[in-house]
C-alpha cells in the first residue's frame, strides 16, 4: 500500500501518480501543484508528508462578503492594509509554519504572515485592494489550511492576557537577587571596620528593594488571606500573610532602631519561591479552550433568501444575502447547504433534510425530515441544500437555552476545600498557640526576648514548604497528563479527581467512535449477481448509511444501472437487466409484510429485497472504543458506573454485555435530564466525574464535580469542561484516576517532610537564637528540597502511564 | 572607600536597566509565544541555501523577523 506524498494517508481506492510521486486524491495533488509551482516545495523537505487534503466546500466562506462581519474579524483596517488573525486547527508541524509564513509567494497581496504555533493561529497582513478576506480564506483552504471562523469570533470581546504573575515574579526575583548580594557581607563578618561604616546604606538599600516585594508581589496572599478570614476559612494564605507581615515589620523595626539587618532576605526569598510555585502550577494549553459554549460551534452567518415579488409579472425571484445569525428573526427564509450547520430552530420548507444530530442530542443516526417538519438548531444537514423558515431567533432556540441554566454562571471552584487548606487550618491554629505559649513562658524569664521569640516563631514556621508541595506536585502531574493527552484546565481539578466515586459516561461519541460502524448481515445470503447489483445501486446514493455500507462491500463488477430511483427517507431502487433491487427501510423494501419485530424498528438497519423478495438486512452497530470493557472492569471495583445516553435504547442489549452488572443505564436523556441526574447524585453526596463529548453533555459537564470531554480531534470544538481527553487515550482513564490519587499521597508526604523542617526552625526560634543567616539558609533549603522531592516522586509515579493496558 | 557609594549606585542602575528591559519585553508580548520563534529560526538558514541555486534569483529574503 502506498502512502500519499502530501498527506501521508494510505492511498486506498485510487493512486494518482504525478511527478513521480503518489497521491491519494486530487485534492492532495492540487496542493502539491500549487506549492510546487510557487517554489514552495521546501515544504516537503522539512517534514515527511506534512499536508492535509483540502476539503472543498462550495460557498463556505460566502459570509465573508458581508462587510459587517469582515470588520468585526479584522484586527486592523486602514489605508488599504488589513490585519487578521485566523485560527487554523490543522497547523501541526514546522512545515505548516514555514508554508504559512511564506504565503506571500502564493499571493503578492499578502505582506506578512506570522504563525503562533501553540495557539494555532496565523496573523496575516494583506493589502485589501487586491485581496479580500474571503479570497484569503479560500486561498488558505485550497492548500489545506482551512481557517475556523465561528460565531464566537465576533461576539467575544477579546480578553487581554493576564501577565501580572510574571511581573510579580520578576519583581520578586529581581529584589531577591539584589538583597542576597547586599546582605552577604553581614552574614559572616560582624564588627568589621568598613562594614560598620557602610552597613547603614546596605540595610536601607535592602529595605528599598523589599518594599515593592511586600506591597506588590505579595499582595495576592494578603488579599486571599483576608477573603479567607471573612468567610471564616483558615486557608494556607493566612499563615503566609502573617509570616510576610511579621517578617516585614520586625525587619523594618530592626533597621530603624539599628538593632540588626532584619530578615528581608528570607522574606523576599519566601515570596519568590511561592510565586514560582504559582507560576509552575499554571500550565496552560494555548491551543485549547475550556470555556467554549455553542458560540464557537455555530457559524457566523447564513444565507438568507429574500423574495422579491415582481408585481407586473407576478413572478417571484429570490436574492441570496449573507446575514449574521444574530440578526435572524422569526419568519426569515434561510438556505442551508450540504454539510452546513443549522443555527436556529426552524421549519423545513423545501428539500429533504437528513440531519445529523449526534453532537447535539446524542442520537447516533441521522434523521430524515420532510417539508413541514420542525428542525432544531445544532444539526448538520447531510443531503443537499434545504430551505427553512426561522421559528425562533438564536438565543431562544432549544439548544442555546441550555446555557441559560445557572450552572454555567456558577464558579464551582469555590466550593471545594483543597488538601492544603485542610492542613493549613490545623497548622495555623497550632502555630499560633505555640507562639503564644512560648511568648508567655518567656515573659516570665526575659521580657525583651519574649517579643523576639514571638516573631521568630511566626517567621520560621511560615509554611513556605507546605504551600509549595501542592503546586509543584499538581503542576508536575498536569504536565504528565498533558503528555499523555489528557489536558486539564487547572491543577485543582487533579485534586478533585481523587474524590470521584461515580463515573457517568455518555454513549454516542464517548463510548462509541464517530467514524466507524460495525455492520453485520442477517438473512438469506446474496448471490454474486445480487451483490454486484447491490454495490452498483449503493454507489449512486448519497445517504450516509449507503455510503458506509458501500465502503465495506466488495467493489467488483460495478455495473451501470438501467434505472435508479431514490425515495427520500425511504430507500433506493436500482434496476439492471430487469433485475431490481430495493434497499432501505423495512416498509419500503417489503410492502406486503406488516412490521412484526419491534427490534428492527430501533436498530439501525438497511433492508434488502431483490425482485420484490425480502432477503435480509445489514445491521449497523456503533463501534465501541478500544478498551471500553477494560475501563469498566477497572472502574467497577471502586466506582459506580452510569451511562446516560440521548439515543434510543436500541443498543441496550449490545451495551449491557460490555458493562458490569448493576450498572445504571438510562436512554432518551435530554440535555437537562443529564444535568438533573448529576445534580441528584451530588445531593446524595456523590462526587461525579462526567465523561461526554457533545453539546448535549455541556450541562452535565458543567454540573459534575469534574467534567471531561472526549475528542477525536482536540483541535475541533468541545464543550466547556474541566479537561479534554484525546479519544485514543480512552482506555487510560482508570490510570489517570489512580495517578491523581498518588499525587495527593505525595503531597501528604511532602507535608510531613516540611513539618520536619519547621520543627528544626522552631527549636531555634523557641530558644531565642534565630539569627538572620539561619533563617536565610533554612527557608530556601526546605523549599528546594520539597520541590526536588515532589518532582522526583511525581516523575516516578507518572511512569505507570508508559505501560500500555490494552493492545 | 567612598568609591563604594558609586559602585553601589552603578550596580543598582545596571540591575534596574535589565529589570526594565524584562518588564518591557513581557509587556510587548515577547514571551507569549516561545515556541514558534525557535522553529522559525531554523528556516532562515535553509532559505539562504535556496538563494545559492541560480534558478530562482528572485526569491530574496522574504521572511520577516
Amino acid at each position: 500500500m502506498e502512502n500519499c506524498f502530501h498527506c501521508g494517508d494510505e492511498c486506498r481506492n485510487t493512486v494518482i501518480s504525478h511527478h513521480g510521486k503518489s497521491f491519494c486524491c486530487h485534492g492532495c495533488k492540487t496542493v502539491f501543484d500549487i506549492l510546487n509551482d510557487n517554489n514552495l516545495s521546501y515544504y516537503y523537505d522539512l517534514e515527511r508528508a506534512p499536508g492535509m487534503s483540502p476539503i472543498e466546500q462550495e460557498g463556505k466562506f460566502e459570509f465573508l462578503k458581508n462587510e459587517e462581519i469582515v470588520t468585526k474579524l479584522l484586527e486592523f483596517n486602514e489605508q488599504g492594509t488589513q490585519v487578521v488573525s485566523l485560527l487554523i486547527p490543522s497547523i501541526h508541524c514546522s512545515s505548516c509554519i514555514w508554508v504559512l509564513e511564506n504565503l506571500n509567494k502564493l499571493n503578492s497581496a499578502i505582506k506578512t504572515a506570522q504563525v503562533n504555533f501553540p495557539k494555532k493561529t496565523v496573523r496575516i497582513t494583506f493589502s485589501s485592494k487586491s485581496l479580500t478576506l474571503q479570497n484569503l480564506a479560500i486561498l488558505l483552504s485550497r492548500i489545506g489550511y482551512e481557517p475556523y471562523i465561528s460565531l464566537d469570533d465576533i461576539t467575544e470581546n477579546k480578553s487581554h492576557i493576564d501577565r501580572s504573575l510574571i511581573y510579580k515574579l520578576g519583581v520578586a526575583g529581581f529584589a531577591f537577587g539584589n538583597i542576597m548580594f547586599l546582605s552577604f557581607p553581614e552574614y559572616f563578618e560582624v564588627n568589621e571596620f568598613w562594614l560598620e561604616k557602610f552597613k547603614h546604606i546596605f540595610r536601607w538599600l535592602i529595605f528599598a528593594f523589599a518594599v515593592p516585594v511586600a506591597v506588590y508581589s505579595g499582595r495576592d496572599y494578603f488579599i486571599s488571606a483576608y477573603k479567607g478570614l471573612r468567610s471564616k476559612i483558615l486557608n494556607i494564605d493566612v499563615p503566609i500573610a502573617i509570616g510576610i507581615s511579621v517578617l516585614f515589620i520586625r525587619s523594618t523595626i530592626e533597621i530603624v532602631m539599628n538593632w540588626g539587618t532584619g530578615f528581608f532576605d528570607s522574606m523576599v526569598g519566601l515570596v519568590f519561591f511561592l510565586l514560582l510555585g504559582k507560576f509552575f502550577q499554571q500550565k496552560t494549553y494555548a491551543f485549547l479552550s475550556f470555556e467554549r459554549d455553542y458560540k464557537s460551534y455555530f457559524p457566523i452567518a447564513v444565507t438568507r433568501l429574500t423574495r422579491n415579488k415582481d408585481k407586473s409579472t407576478l413572478e417571484t425571484s429570490k436574492t441570496e444575502e449573507q446575514v449574521q445569525v444574530y440578526k435572524l428573526v422569526k419568519g426569515d427564509r434561510i438556505l442551508i447547504r450540504n454539510s452546513e450547520l443549522l443555527p436556529v430552530d426552524s421549519i423545513l420548507i423545501k428539500g429533504t433534510a437528513l440531519i445529523d444530530y449526534s453532537f447535539v442530542t446524542g442520537e447516533a443516526e441521522p434523521v430524515t425530515k420532510k417539508s413541514g417538519d420542525q428542525l432544531f438548531a445544532g444539526g448538520h444537514q447531510q443531503a443537499g441544500s434545504i430551505e427553512v423558515e426561522v421559528l425562533k431567533p438564536i438565543e431562544q432556540s432549544y439548544l442555546t437555552q441550555l446555557w441559560s441554566n445557572e450552572i454555567f454562571s456558577k464558579n464551582k471552584q469555590s466550593v471545594f476545600e483543597s488538601l492544603t487548606d485542610n492542613i493549613s487550618k490545623r497548622f495555623t491554629i497550632s502555630l499560633l498557640s505555640i507562639a503564644i505559649i512560648a511568648t508567655t513562658i518567656w515573659l516570665f524569664i526575659d521580657i525583651p526576648i519574649a517579643l523576639n521569640v514571638f516573631t521568630a516563631v511566626l517567621i520560621v514556621a511560615c509554611p513556605c514548604a507546605i504551600a509549595l508541595a501542592a503546586p509543584f506536585t499538581l503542576g508536575n502531574l498536569l504536565r504528565i497528563f498533558g503528555r499523555y493527552k489528557l489536558y486539564i484546565k487547572d491543577s485543582s481539578i487533579i485534586e478533585q479527581l481523587t474524590h470521584i466515586d461515580t463515573v457517568v459516561f455518555d454513549k454516542t461519541g464517548t463510548l462509541t467512535t464517530n467514524t466507524k460502524n460495525t455492520i453485520t448481515y442477517e438473512g438469506i445470503s446474496l448471490n454474486k449477481e445480487e451483490q454486484s447489483l447491490l454495490t452498483s445501486t449503493l454507489r449512486a446514493s448519497n445517504h450516509p448509511l449507503s455510503r458506509s455500507l458501500y465502503d465495506i462491500l466488495d467493489k467488483n463488477n460495478i455495473q451501470t444501472l438501467d434505472d435508479f430511483k431514490e425515495d427520500i427517507g425511504q430507500g433506493i431502487t436500482g434496476v439492471i437487466n430487469n433485475r431490481s433491487i430495493k434497499v432501505g427501510a423495512y416498509g419500503f423494501v417489503d410492502s406486503k409484510q406488516e412490521k412484526t419485530n419491534k427490534q428492527t424498528h430501533k436498530r439501525t438497519a438497511v433492508h434488502i429485497s431483490t425482485n420484490n423478495k425480502y432477503k435480509g438486512c445489514y445491521v449497523f452497530y456503533n463501534e465501541y472504543r478500544n478498551g471500553v470493557k477494560t475501563v469498566f472492569d477497572q472502574l467497577k471495583t471502586s466506582k459506580k458506573i452510569v451511562i446516560l445516553s440521548g439515543d434510543n435504547d436500541g443498543e441496550k442489549e449490545h451495551l449491557s454485555k460490555l458493562l458490569p452488572k448493576n450498572t445504571t443505564l438510562l436512554f432518551n436523556q435530554k440535555p437537562e435530564d443529564k444535568l438533573n441526574y448529576i445534580k441528584q447524585q451530588q445531593k446524595k453526596g456523590r462526587n461525579v466525574l462526567m465523561i461526554g463529548d457533545g453539546l448535549n453533555d455541556a450541562g452535565a459537564l458543567a454540573q459534575s464535580n469534574v467534567g471531561i470531554s472526549i475528542s477525536e480531534n482536540i483541535n475541533v470544538f468541545s464543550p466547556a469542561c474541566d479537561g479534554i481527553l484525546d479519544a485514543s487515550k480512552f482506555q487510560d482513564i482508570p490510570k489517570f484516576l489512580s495517578l491523581s490519587q498518588k499525587g495527593t499521597q505525595i503531597i501528604k508526604y511532602a507535608f510531613i517532610f516540611s513539618l520536619f523542617y519547621n520543627l528544626i526552625g522552631l527549636a531555634f526560634a523557641l530558644t531565642g537564637n534565630l539569627a538572620p543567616v539561619i533563617a536565610a539558609i533554612l527557608m530556601p533549603l526546605s523549599s528546594i528540597s520539597i520541590v526536588v522531592f515532589t518532582t522526583i516522586a511525581t516523575y516516578l509515579s507518572g511512569k505507570q502511564l508508559h505501560k500500555p493496558t490494552y493492545k | 572607600m567612598s568609591i563604594i557609594y558609586m559602585l553601589l549606585a552603578i550596580s543598582v542602575i545596571v540591575a534596574l536597566i535589565f529589570f526594565a528591559a524584562f518588564i518591557f519585553s513581557v509587556k510587548k508580548g515577547q514571551y507569549d509565544d516561545t515556541y514558534t520563534p525557535s522553529i522559525r529560526m531554523l528556516f532562515e538558514d535553509e532559505i539562504v541555501k535556496e538563494h545559492t541555486t541560480p534558478t530562482q534569483p528572485k526569491t530574496t529574503k522574504n521572511n520577516h523577523s
